[in-house]
């Protein structure tokens, strides 16, 4: 992530983490590794986000968001989408992986465990609510793209795992 | 959209018919995924359980992002007034160029994953060689889309399975399902001349080598599910040439319906 990040000026990093996923607001999208580079060009600052889903419709209103959180800085905002290198949950910073335990999202695990999760071998997904490994898959495509459902068995609570995506 | 996809500058030497050729080429995968997503979407709110309408809508919110990516990129090459939504929504039925199979009705849920499960298989093959494309553009999408066609392939691989081996009724409506929409696979791996063209020039994937693998692979799935592979020797054709089965007309009037009616209406 820290080589991800050099493309992004410093002076501004402090405006884009004002901004978050609108689906997952304790997440900003700095945090989440959507952006890809930000530099000051005269007095519009440029902006290159990456869509964590081809379909995520939070795209536009992060778009959106982006422009407005420098409007009210004063400054004048371009956003553009690119889609190579596609983003992976590599990405999300440790911050951000706390930020969505702390929500009640279950955060990412190495690619191995994850297709282990889904398929429903292992219990190795941790409930955000009470840590217990004792966990369910009860579907593979959860309430946005980028989330599988799954039910604690100890604390009964359904939840929202983040999957991986390399 | 309000927020384009950053295009890699296109040598102005290209000539246009080699830029109509792309475009073409660019529909024969594209339309697939947006007729697809189309029909998935038809099952928005009446999907036979809470979780799998949502996967099922789920999958049709990959194919629709991965849809606009190619048509923005062909809007680009087109250029003029040309938008992601003009491509989307505005042309005439001949000029889809998306296989039969995608455009098939969701019969019942057995013929919603059995048409999954047998584009899925297909839809990973082709993406894994486009990567490899000269085309940039291509290769960036077919990167960014192997992602999330896994998890669509796992997901309709898995309901094969469930289906297949699970009660003497949903054995005999998924094998069904199957041999129904069996005459649609041969079509995945045509070429049309603008593919041929794109496979000359190192951009466009040669299909026709990824077939044997294709069947191979539905065939060990369809056997880990108890399914029989059909022996079938007849097949269908036509979407790739934009002749189309009477279900297209239908797909077209509910997908352009706003456009249609309130030309040039945004959200």
């Amino acid at each position: 992530m820290t080589d991800e990040l050099l493309h992004i000026d410093q002076k501004i990093i402090e405006i884009l983490k004002t901004v978050s996923d609108p689906e997952i607001p304790v997440l900003s999208i700095v945090d989440m590794g959507v952006v890809r580079a930000a530099k000051m060009n005269d007095d519009v600052v440029e902006v290159q986000i990456t869509p964590t889903y081809s379909g995520c419709p939070a795209m536009d209103v992060i778009g959106d968001d982006i422009i407005s959180a420098f409007n009210q800085n004063g400054l004048k905002a371009k956003v553009e989408l690119v889609l190579s290198p596609a983003w992976t949950t590599d990405w999300i910073t440790a911050e951000g992986r706390k930020a969505l335990e702390k929500y009640g999202i279950a955060s990412p695990l190495s690619a191995d465990a994850d297709k282990e999760a889904l398929l429903g071998n292992k219990k190795v997904v941790k409930c955000p609510q009470c840590g217990s490994l004792n966990t369910k898959l009860v579907s593979q495509f959860g309430s946005t793209a980028c989330k599988a459902l799954f039910q604690c068995d100890d604390c009964l609570e359904p939840f929202d795992y983040f999957k991986c995506l390399k | 959209m309000r927020f384009f996809i950053l295009i890699t500058h296109r040598s102005s030497l290209i000539t246009n018919k080699m830029n109509n050729n792309l475009i073409q080429y660019i529909f024969g995968i594209a339309d697939n995924c947006l007729i697809l997503g189309q029909r998935l979407g038809e099952l928005c709110g009446h999907g036979p359980s809470l979780e799998t309408d949502i996967a099922l809508t789920n999958i049709s919110l990959d194919l629709l992002g991965q849809t606009r990516s190619y048509y923005q990129y062909v809007a680009q090459l087109q250029g003029g007034d040309v938008t992601e939504d003009t491509v989307a929504f505005l042309r005439v039925e001949n000029q889809y160029l998306n296989t039969l199979l995608v455009e098939q009705p969701n019969t019942d849920f057995g013929y919603s994953i059995a048409r999954q499960f047998l584009f899925d298989v297909f839809h990973l093959l082709l993406l894994e060689e486009l990567q490899n494309s000269k085309d940039e553009n291509l290769s960036a999408i077919a990167k960014k889309s192997i992602k999330e066609v896994l998890y669509h392939k796992r997901f309709s691989s898995d309901w094969i399975k469930r289906l297949g081996d699970g009660t003497d009724e949903s054995h005999s409506r998924i094998q069904t399902a199957i041999n129904d929409l069996w005459i649609f696979t041969d079509e995945l791996f045509h070429q049309t001349d603008a593919d041929k063209a794109m496979v000359s020039q190192g951009i466009g994937v040669d299909v026709t080598l990824l077939k044997t693998k294709y069947y191979k692979e539905v065939s060990e799935i369809l056997e880990e599910a108890t399914l029989q592979t059909p022996q079938i020797e007849y097949f269908q054709k036509g979407g790739k040439q934009g002749i189309h089965s009477e279900h297209m007309g239908y797909i077209l009037t509910e997908l352009q319906y706003m456009q249609r009616t309130y030309p040039n209406m945004t959200w």
